[in-house]
C-alpha cells in the first residue's frame, strides 16, 4: 500500500482547522503556507491531505442535520405535550406512558458500546490490533444488543395495548425511538464493515479514517440517546 | 490493489473521465455533469409549473367556461371542459410546490452551484461526488414521486391544500376532498425525499467550500456567487431537517389515526371526526414556516451571489463594499431562521410574540438595502455593458426593490391582516421570490452558458427575451396589488361572484393577457438555449473578460477542471479597472508582475 502512511500528514486535530489555507485577506500566497502542509512529501498529493479532514467536516456537518430533525421534534413533542387543544375525552389527552424496564437496558448497553468503541479507537491508534479487533467486535454486538432492546420494549408496549396512535406520549415515544434506531442502524453498517475489515485484517489508512469518524457518529448517537431517554421519561 | 505514484505538488495530477455513455453523462460522479442534470430537471419542472400557470389564468379571467382542450389534458378531472373549484385549487397545490422545490431550490444552488462553485474555488470537483450524483438522483426521484401525485385523483389533479399542505386539511385523507387521499401521501413522500437529497446536497456545499479551496484563495477573496451558496447552503442544512420532521409527522398523522395536528371534536364535510383528539393545527404550521421562510432565502440568495458577480463584470468595476456584501449574505441568513412567525399573523398569535416577529422581520429591510445600495454603487460611474447577463442582473435588482418594497407592508401586523389573505401576498411573493429567482437563473443561463457548453447564446434573443418578460411579469404582478387592496381573496377559483369585486374583470382579463403573453415569450429563451448548445457561435475561455476562476480554464471544463494543476490564487475577485494594470481586469491567479503595465 503507497499509502499506508497518509497519517503522518500533519493535521490539526480541530474539525475545521487543517483545510483552512491562508489568512483571511492574506496578501499573497506567500504567507498562505504557513498553517498547511505547503511541501508535500515525496508520495503524496493535495487529495490525500484533505481527504480525513473533508470526511471529519462533512460528519459534523451532517450531525448538524441530524441535530436539527431531532431538535424540530423536540419542539413539536413540547407543543403538543403542553397547549394541544385538549378535550375530555382519554384519547386527546396526553397520558404519559410507563417506561418499559428494557429501555435500562438498552441504556446501559450503548453506553457500553461508546466506551469500548472509544477503547478501540485509542487501541487502534497504538496500533494494537488484536485489542482494536476484539473491540470493534465487542461494539458491534453491543450495538445489535441495543436494538434488540428496543425491539423487546416496543413489544412489551404492545402488549400491554399501547400502540403508535394511542395516545400523544406514546406516538412520539414510538416515532422518537425508531428514528433514532434508523439513524443508528447506518452506524451499525459502518461498523459492520470495520468489523469484517478488522477481522480480515485489512485494516489501512481509509479504515483508520473511518473508525475515527464512525465513532464520531457512534457517540453522537449515545448522546443522542441519553437525551431522548431523558426527554420522554424524566422531563415534565 | 496496484501502486500507484502520487506526484508531488505542483506537477500534474490529472483524473481521467470516465468511459462509456452512462458513466459520463448519465449516472456521473462529475460535478460539471450533475450541474448540467440539475439544471435540465429544473427546466422540465419550470415548464410544467408554467403550464399549471396558465390554466390558473385562464380560470380566473373566463370563469367555468368550456374550453375544449381542456378535456384532451385532463379526461377525467375535466369531463365537461370547464376547470371546477378542487381543479383549480390542485392546480395551484402543485404549481407552488413544483416551482419552490424543483425550480426555484434546485437550479440556482443545485444547478450553477454544483457546476461552478467547485472551478470557482479551484477544485478539481466537490468534497463527495459520489453524495453528490446520490443527492440529485434523490431529487430526480423526488419529482417523479411528485409527477405520481398528478395521477392520484380522478377529479383533480394532486392535493388541493396549497404548497403549505395546511394541516388539519392535509392530515384527513379523503374526507378533506379530492386528492387529499393519495394525492397527499405522494406529495408529501415527494418533499420528504427533497428533503433528504438537499441535505445531502448542503452538506457537500459547506465541506467543499471549506476544505477544497485553492492555494490563496482566502476567504474574502471568494467570490460573492461562492457566499451565496455557502450561506444558502448552511440556511437548506437547518431548515430541511425541521420540515423533514414536519413530513414525518404529517404521514403518520394521515396513515396511522394520530394526533399531532388534529383537533378532536371537528367536522368535517358533515361528519364528526371520531379517531383523532387533541391536535395543535398551529403545529404545523410552525414547523412548516420554519422551514417555508428560510426557503425565500435559499431561492434568492444564489441570484443576489451572482447579481453582485455580474454587475460587477459588467460595469468593469470592483464590488462596492465587498465585505459588507458578504455581511449582508450573513445577515439575511441568520435573520431568516427568526421570522417564520410573520406568516402567520392570520392563525392567531399573541400580539406580544407578532410584534416580536414583526420587528425581526423589518430588521431585514437593513441587510436587504445594503446589498441593494451596494448593487447601485457597484455600477455608479462604471463602463458598462449592456449585455443579455447585465440586462438580467439589473432586473433583479429592480424586481427585488419592487417585490421587497412591499416586504415591508406585509411584515407589519395590522398592515398584514387585511392583505394576508388576498392578490396583494401573491403580487408581493411572486416578484421578489419567484420572478427575481427566475430572472437570476436566466441571469446565469446567460453568462455561464459559453463555459458550460462552449458556444454563446445569442445576445439579440437574449436582450428580446428580457425586455418582453421584464414587461411581462411587471404587467402580471404589479396590477396584483391592487387587487388585494380591493380585497381581492387569494385561492378562490373566480371572484366574479363577489359583488363588491364587481369592478375586477378588466383588471383580471388585463393579467391573464400579461400572463400568456410572458408564458408565450419564455419560448424565445428556451430557442435561444437550444439552439446556441448545437449552433451558437464557439466561445473563447473568457469571453466576458471576467477575473474568476471558471475564466482560466477551456470552454467547457475538461473533466477534472484545472488539468491536475491546482491554481495559485493572487487577488481578490473583481479586480476590475485596476489603476495601473496592463489591461482593465486582472484574472485572480495573475501574480502581480503579470498584471503591471510597466513590468
Amino acid at each position: 500500500m503507497a499509502r499506508g502512511l497518509t497519517t503522518d500528514v500533519k493535521i490539526k486535530p480541530s474539525g475545521l482547522g487543517g483545510g483552512m489555507r491562508g489568512p483571511n485577506g492574506g496578501d499573497g500566497p506567500d504567507e498562505t503556507g504557513s498553517e498547511g502542509p505547503k511541501n508535500w512529501p515525496p508520495g503524496y498529493s493535495r487529495d490525500d491531505a484533505i481527504e480525513p479532514v473533508k470526511y471529519r467536516i462533512g460528519m459534523w456537518v451532517g450531525l448538524a442535520s441530524i441535530l436539527m430533525l431531532f431538535v424540530s421534534l423536540t419542539s413539536a413533542y413540547i407543543v403538543r405535550q403542553t397547549s394541544g387543544l385538549s378535550d375530555d375525552s382519554d384519547s386527546g389527552r396526553w397520558i404519559s406512558i410507563k417506561m418499559p424496564w428494557e429501555l435500562w437496558l438498552s441504556t446501559g448497553v450503548l453506553l457500553a458500546s461508546s466506551g469500548t468503541f472509544e477503547l478501540a479507537r485509542r487501541a487502534l491508534r497504538r496500533n494494537v490490533y488484536s485489542r482494536f479487533n476484539l473491540l470493534i467486535s465487542v461494539t458491534t454486538l453491543l450495538g445489535v444488543a441495543f436494538l434488540g432492546g428496543q425491539v423487546m420494549a416496543w413489544r412489551h408496549l404492545a402488549a400491554q395495548g399501547i400502540y403508535l396512535a394511542s395516545n400523544p406520549h406514546s406516538s412520539f415515544f414510538y416515532l422518537l425511538t425508531s428514528l433514532h434506531a434508523i439513524h443508528l442502524i447506518g452506524g451499525l453498517v459502518a461498523l459492520i464493515c470495520l468489523t469484517v475489515f478488522a477481522l480480515r485484517l485489512r485494516i489501512g489508512s481509509r479504515q483508520r479514517n473511518a473508525v475515527e469518524i464512525t465513532a464520531l457518529y457512534w457517540h453522537f448517537m449515545d448522546g443522542l440517546w441519553i437525551y431522548l431517554f431523558l426527554l420522554l421519561f424524566f422531563w415534565r | 490493489m496496484a501502486e500507484v505514484i502520487h506526484p508531488t505538488h505542483g506537477e500534474i495530477h490529472r483524473h481521467e473521465p470516465p468511459k462509456g455513455f452512462i458513466r459520463k453523462y448519465i449516472f456521473s460522479l462529475d460535478h460539471k455533469v450533475i450541474g448540467i442534470q440539475y439544471f435540465f430537471l429544473a427546466l422540465f419542472s419550470v415548464l410544467v409549473g408554467l403550464v399549471l400557470s396558465v390554466l390558473m389564468r385562464l380560470q380566473l379571467a373566463w370563469p367555468n367556461q368550456e374550453f375544449g382542450f381542456l378535456k384532451v389534458i385532463f379526461p377525467t378531472a375535466a369531463e365537461s371542459g370547464t376547470i371546477s373549484p378542487d381543479l383549480y385549487l390542485s392546480l395551484v397545490t402543485m404549481h407552488g410546490t413544483i416551482m419552490v422545490f424543483f425550480v426555484l431550490t434546485t437550479a440556482p444552488q443545485g444547478g450553477f452551484g454544483n457546476y461552478f462553485l467547485p472551478i470557482q474555488i479551484g477544485a478539481a470537483d466537490m468534497a463527495f461526488p459520489l453524495l453528490n450524483a446520490l443527492s440529485f438522483w434523490t431529487t430526480f426521484l423526488a419529482l417523479g414521486v411528485m409527477m405520481m401525485a398528478f395521477f392520484a385523483a380522478t377529479n383533480t389533479i394532486g392535493p388541493i391544500g396549497g404548497w403549505t399542505g395546511y394541516a388539519p386539511l392535509s392530515a384527513l385523507g379523503e374526507r378533506a376532498g379530492p386528492g387529499q387521499g393519495l394525492g397527499v401521501i405522494l406529495w408529501i413522500s415527494s418533499i420528504g425525499l427533497f428533503c433528504v437529497a438537499s441535505l445531502l446536497g448542503a452538506l457537500n456545499f459547506i465541506t467543499t467550500m471549506l476544505n477544497m479551496r485553492a492555494r490563496g484563495m482566502s476567504l474574502m477573496r471568494l467570490p460573492l456567487t461562492c457566499w451565496a451558496w455557502f450561506t444558502t447552503a448552511v440556511l437548506s442544512l437547518l431548515s430541511f431537517p425541521v420540515l423533514l420532521a414536519a413530513a414525518i409527522l404529517l404521514i403518520i398523522e394521515h396513515q396511522a389515526g394520530t394526533s399531532f395536528f388534529i383537533p378532536g371534536g371537528e367536522y368535517v364535510s358533515g361528519k364528526l371526526l371520531e379517531e383523532h383528539k387533541g391536535g395543535s393545527p398551529i403545529l404545523w404550521q410552525h414547523l412548516f414556516w420554519f422551514f417555508g421562510h428560510p426557503e425565500v432565502y435559499i431561492a434568492i440568495l444564489p441570484g443576489m451571489g451572482l447579481t453582485s458577480h455580474i454587475l460587477a463584470t459588467f460595469a468593469r468595476k470592483p464590488v462596492f463594499g465587498y465585505r459588507a456584501m458578504v455581511f449582508a449574505i450573513f445577515a439575511i441568513g441568520l435573520l431568516g431562521f427568526f421570522v417564520w412567525g410573520h406568516h402567520m399573523f392570520m392563525s392567531g398569535m399573541d400580539p406580544r410574540t407578532a410584534i416580536m416577529f414583526s420587528l425581526i422581520t423589518l430588521t431585514i429591510g437593513v441587510p436587504s438595502a445594503i446589498k441593494t445600495f451596494n448593487w447601485l454603487g457597484t455600477i455608479w460611474g462604471g463602463q458598462i455593458r449592456f449585455t443579455a447577463p447585465m440586462l438580467y442582473a439589473i432586473g433583479f435588482v429592480s424586481l427585488f426593490v419592487s417585490g421587497g418594497i412591499t416586504g415591508l407592508f406585509l411584515g407589519q401586523t395590522s398592515i398584514d391582516i387585511p392583505l394576508h389573505d388576498t392578490y396583494f401576498v401573491v403580487g408581493h411573493f411572486h416578484l421578489i421570490m419567484g420572478v427575481a429567482a427566475i430572472f437570476g437563473i436566466f441571469m446565469g443561463t446567460q453568462f455561464w452558458f459559453p463555459k458550460m457548453f462552449g458556444r454563446m447564446m445569442s445576445e439579440s434573443l437574449g436582450k428580446l427575451h428580457f425586455w418582453l418578460t421584464f414587461i411581462g411579469v411587471n404587467c402580471i404582478f404589479i396590477p396584483m396589488h391592487i387587487m388585494g387592496m380591493m380585497g381581492a381573496p387569494r385561492r378562490y377559483s373566480t371572484h366574479y361572484n363577489l359583488q363588491y369585486l364587481s369592478e375586477l374583470p378588466p383588471l383580471t382579463h388585463f393579467v391573464s393577457y400579461a400572463a400568456f403573453f410572458t408564458a408565450a415569450v419564455q419560448l424565445i429563451f428556451v430557442v435561444n438555449l437550444f439552439w446556441s448548445m448545437f449552433k451558437g457561435p464557439k466561445a473563447s475561455d473568457n469571453p466576458w473578460e471576467a477575473t474568476t476562476l471558471e475564466w482560466t480554464i477551456p470552454s467547457p471544463p475538461p473533466h477534472d477542471n484545472f488539468e491536475g494543476i491546482e491554481p495559485e490564487v493572487y487577488r481578490g475577485p473583481y479586480e476590475y479597472s485596476v489603476p495601473g494594470a496592463s489591461k482593465d481586469y486582472s484574472m485572480q491567479t495573475e501574480p502581480d508582475e503579470a498584471v503591471r503595465s510597466d513590468g
